[in-house]
């Protein structure tokens, strides 16, 4: 696997369960650490959507170059279920087809097919009564705006929401002005700050409202903290994501890497891949740069999981050209003529799909469809085709993407 | 320091986007609210660097693990950028005697070695380790080694060969590091002896100081020094195509890549060394690779819990002590959940920083206890150390697993 992002943990762990012997090497940690923790699988095709599944059937007929055309909408259904039980901790909770409405880090409706049981009760889609609670050392949570926005949503007809904002300076590292996301979770693990903290939410909301918090309730022991203090305070509480860093992505990224080594998977983090040799259409061996010297890493299978530009998958130099960091392979970017980027920074950006396009078994493809090399796979946003941030699309394309390759390895080997 | 290298490091800052993700896996953050964290001090605060703007002295926090560059995702060379700053904090400040000191292990080797029962009588005698900290802020508690006597470099003259270019391969080259040469001359002879197990010759060539603890406490200009003049003692072995090998998994790597990229040094005799050096369970997971390991072996009928250091970590080969234990009939090594066990080469002796290193371990140190099992395993020696002191029980360099499995101990 190269990549330690979603995608490249999902394939390593699926590889590894299936007896293989299974190396992920990386040059960094992947995009996890950066996302709410949820797992989208299709938010906006182009506009809000309810149905995930069936809008997903919709979206590949009109546009069979999307990555869940190559997928295809029962793998994803597949991958989903076998994911959640690869991650019990994280407790994700949907509601069958449909999409949860969760607010957003500022109190946007966000479309979402899967969150964690500590987020799913902010479910906005039948409304409700929220009170917005800021920790006063955790500068990157706004309550005053998540409320203000929360009232102003842009909800399903007849669902009607109340917000107001409460602050507590519960801290773990009193008289500090500004303490991190992970420092109040760490502290929240252990139970004398967790009693401190239920006491301060205590009174602050009315039987009937739910307690918004934001999502620093523990680390490795996420669970037990969130019963914890629900119990504690007689209310329901739910978490809503952070700005980056986010503590909800770290555990999803803890509990599948744990989920990995126990399968016997290695890690070797800190490695650039600079390339392959291999002959015969099939490649034998990836190179990597390690402290001292560039070596060969032998492989029967290799799964591209670089993410895209912004984990350094994918390269555009200042003549516009684009470039695959590790294989240099064919890079399916902006038609011609199409404008590559528009000026607002949320509209369509179709340089932001670019990436490698695949064939159904997810295998980086040369212009005439034919495979680059028959056992390089690839998965994730390297995968072109798609704007993950816009869509809401990313986790699932990733996890059925990843999930996918890997089985048509296991099926090859 | 106008450095090209320096500069490279500099430029790399521009690829910071703030995610934070180095901020989440530091640990000294985590443990004390004094450090405030790798982006902060480094990608941050170097913006105001230069000129006449000093930099932030909660820098000196840094314990340089070196965690932070290694899960950057893009690419930013932090720990080397603040381990720069670091230097000129201390060029500007000052350096102490103490931070003198304890950055020459050499120096202190060789005090204690000729004399090395009073010497190990001193630093375990309660009221001088008060004294110690008091005259020169090294915390009384914080893990010292105990002298050995007779250095293993004089217990092993007679392996002080000149290069053989007509049969390298066979020959390799050990490099001990200070570690061995006057406190574990044990690790050491094990080493020698699992490489001679797998058909390999050991020369031991004449060979100094690294430099790293310079390096880490500031002093840039000696630590040069001293790693060009070890890569000179090297470099003819790696010219006649020996590899060289080492137990000390922190200054291999600075060999391999921190004298370069953090002190810029840039001279073909490092270069040469640097290609040739490899970590020794890299080494023997190679020769495996190869199918040239000797995989006879008996039972080892243990469970040990097994740290990888953050030095070790750095060199970019995985966890290949894992993959060797795991050759091990009955033994059943398991990998600690905890990026550092505190104390950084020199970090965890010093008086203000010593609950710092303690606290950045705790977890470590639980989960060693909660194991039950007689011993611990580590690659790196001062991490050992520290190990060792904080959960009461030996911890061993993982060639020693090895060296009871091919039954020589
Ligand atoms: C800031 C941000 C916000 C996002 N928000 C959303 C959202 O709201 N909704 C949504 O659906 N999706 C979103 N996405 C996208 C989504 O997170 C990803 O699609 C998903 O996590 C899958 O990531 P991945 O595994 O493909 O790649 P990544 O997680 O990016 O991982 C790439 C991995 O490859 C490694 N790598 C890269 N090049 C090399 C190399 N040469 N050698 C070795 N290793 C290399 C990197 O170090 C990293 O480990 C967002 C992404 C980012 C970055």
């Amino acid at each position: 696997m190269i990549g330690a992002g979603l995608a490249g943990l999902v394939a390593g762990v699926r590889l590894a369960e299936g007896g293989m012997r299974v190396t992920l090497v990386a040059k960094g940690v992947g995009s996890l650490n950066l996302s709410p923790g949820v797992i989208d699988v299709l938010g906006y095709a182009p506009g809000r959507v309810d149905a995930p599944r069936e809008a997903i059937g919709r979206l590949v007929a009109e546009r069979p170059d999307h990555p869940y055309a190559r997928i295809g909408a029962d793998a994803v259904e597949e991958a989903l279920a076998w994911f959640t039980g690869r991650v019990p901790q994280m407790r994700y909770r949907g509601d069958g087809p449909r999409n949860l409405l969760l607010p957003s880090a500022v109190g946007v409706p966000r479309p979402t097919a899967l969150a964690p049981a500590s987020m799913a009760g902010a479910d906005l889609r039948g409304g409700g009564r929220f009170v917005a609670v800021g920790l006063s050392g955790l500068k990157d949570f706004y309550p005053r705006l998540l409320a203000d926005n929360l009232t102003r949503a842009d909800l399903p007809e007849g669902a009607t929401v109340t917000a107001r904002h409460a602050e507590i300076s519960a801290s773990p590292r009193p008289g500090r002005a500004d303490v991190a996301g992970q420092v109040y979770a760490r502290a929240l693990d252990d139970p004398p700050f967790r009693a401190e903290f239920a006491a301060a939410l205590r009174g602050l909301a009315e039987p009937g409202e739910t307690i918004l918090l934001p999502a620093v309730l523990g680390t490795a022991r996420a669970g037990e903290v969130f019963d914890e203090l629900q119990e504690r305070v007689g209310l329901a509480i739910a978490e809503v994501p952070t700005v980056p860093p986010s503590v909800a992505g770290m555990r999803l990224n803890t509990e599948l890497a744990g989920a990995f080594a126990r399968a016997g998977g290695r890690v070797v983090l800190g490695v650039e891949a600079v390339g392959a040799t291999g002959a015969d259409g099939r490649i034998s061996g990836i190179l990597i740069r390690d402290a001292a010297r560039t070596r060969e890493l032998p492989a029967d299978a290799v799964v591209l999981a670089t993410g895209g530009f912004s984990a350094g998958g994918i390269e555009l130099d200042s003549h516009g050209a684009l470039r695959e960091v590790v294989l240099d392979l064919p890079v399916s970017g902006p038609p011609e003529g199409v404008p590559p980027l528009s000026e607002r920074h949320l509209d369509h950006q179709p340089l932001m799909a670019s990436g490698v396009a695949v064939d159904g078994m997810l295998r980086p493809v040369g212009p005439g469809g034919e495979p680059v090399w028959d056992n390089l796979y690839a998965a994730g946003t390297i995968v072109a085709g798609a704007e993950p941030w816009r869509e809401k699309s990313g986790e699932g394309i990733a996890i059925a993407g990843a999930y996918r390759a890997a089985g048509a390895i296991l099926e090859e080997t | 320091m106008t450095h090209q290298l320096h500069e490279l490091m500099r430029d790399s800052l521009d690829h910071c986007v703030k995610c934070t993700i180095c901020e989440t896996y530091c640990p000294v953050a985590a443990a004390t609210p004094l450090f405030p964290g790798p982006k902060y001090v480094g990608p941050q605060a170097e913006r105001y660097r230069g000129g006449d703007a000093n930099a932030d002295a909660s820098l000196d926090y840094c314990s340089s693990c070196g965690i932070c560059t290694q899960v950057c995702p893009q690419g930013v060379k932090i720990a080397e950028i603040n381990s720069q700053a670091k230097a000129e904090l201390a060029q500007e400040r000052g350096v102490s005697l103490r931070d003198r000191l304890i950055a020459r292990p050499t120096l202190a080797g060789w005090m204690g070695a000729p004399v090395w029962p009073v010497a190990n009588w001193t630093t375990s005698f309660g009221p001088f380790r008060l004294l110690l900290e008091k005259v020169l802020r090294i915390h009384r508690k914080a893990p010292m080694p105990r002298w050995a006597g007779r250095t293993f470099q004089s217990r092993t003259r007679a392996r002080r060969r000149a290069p053989n270019p007509s049969a390298p391969q066979r020959q390799v080259v050990f490099f001990h590091g200070c570690a061995a040469n006057f406190y574990e001359p044990g690790t050491g002879a094990m080493a020698v002896q699992v490489l001679e197990h797998n058909g390999l010759e050991v020369i031991i060539p004449k060979q100094g100081c690294c430099g790293l603890p310079l390096q880490s406490n500031g002093q840039y200009d000696a630590a040069r020094a001293y790693v060009r003049r070890l890569a000179a003692q090297l470099a003819p072995y790696a010219r006649a195509g020996h590899d060289i090998v080492a137990t000390s998994t922190s200054c291999g790597l600075m060999l391999k890549r921190e004298a370069h990229e953090i002190l810029g040094v840039d001279d073909d005799d490092l270069k040469v060394v640097s290609e040739r050096m490899f970590d020794i369970c890299e080494y023997l997971v190679m020769l495996d690779e190869r199918g040239e390991l000797n995989r006879d072996m008996q039972p080892v009928d243990m469970e040990v819990p097994y740290h990888a250091p953050c030095q070790q970590r750095g060199h970019g080969v995985g966890t290949p002590a894992m993959e060797l234990m795991a050759l091990v009939p009955g033994l059943r090594a398991s990998q600690v959940d905890a990026v550092c066990c505190g104390v950084a080469g020199t970090y965890g002796l010093k008086a203000e920083k010593y609950d710092i290193a303690m606290e950045v371990g705790r977890s470590l140190f639980d989960q060693v206890r909660a194991s039950g099992a007689p011993l611990s395993v580590c690659d790196s020696e001062t991490c050992r150390w520290q190990i060792a002191a904080a959960t009461d029980r030996p911890s061993v360099h993982p060639v020693e697993m090895l060296h009871r499995a091919y039954g020589l101990g």
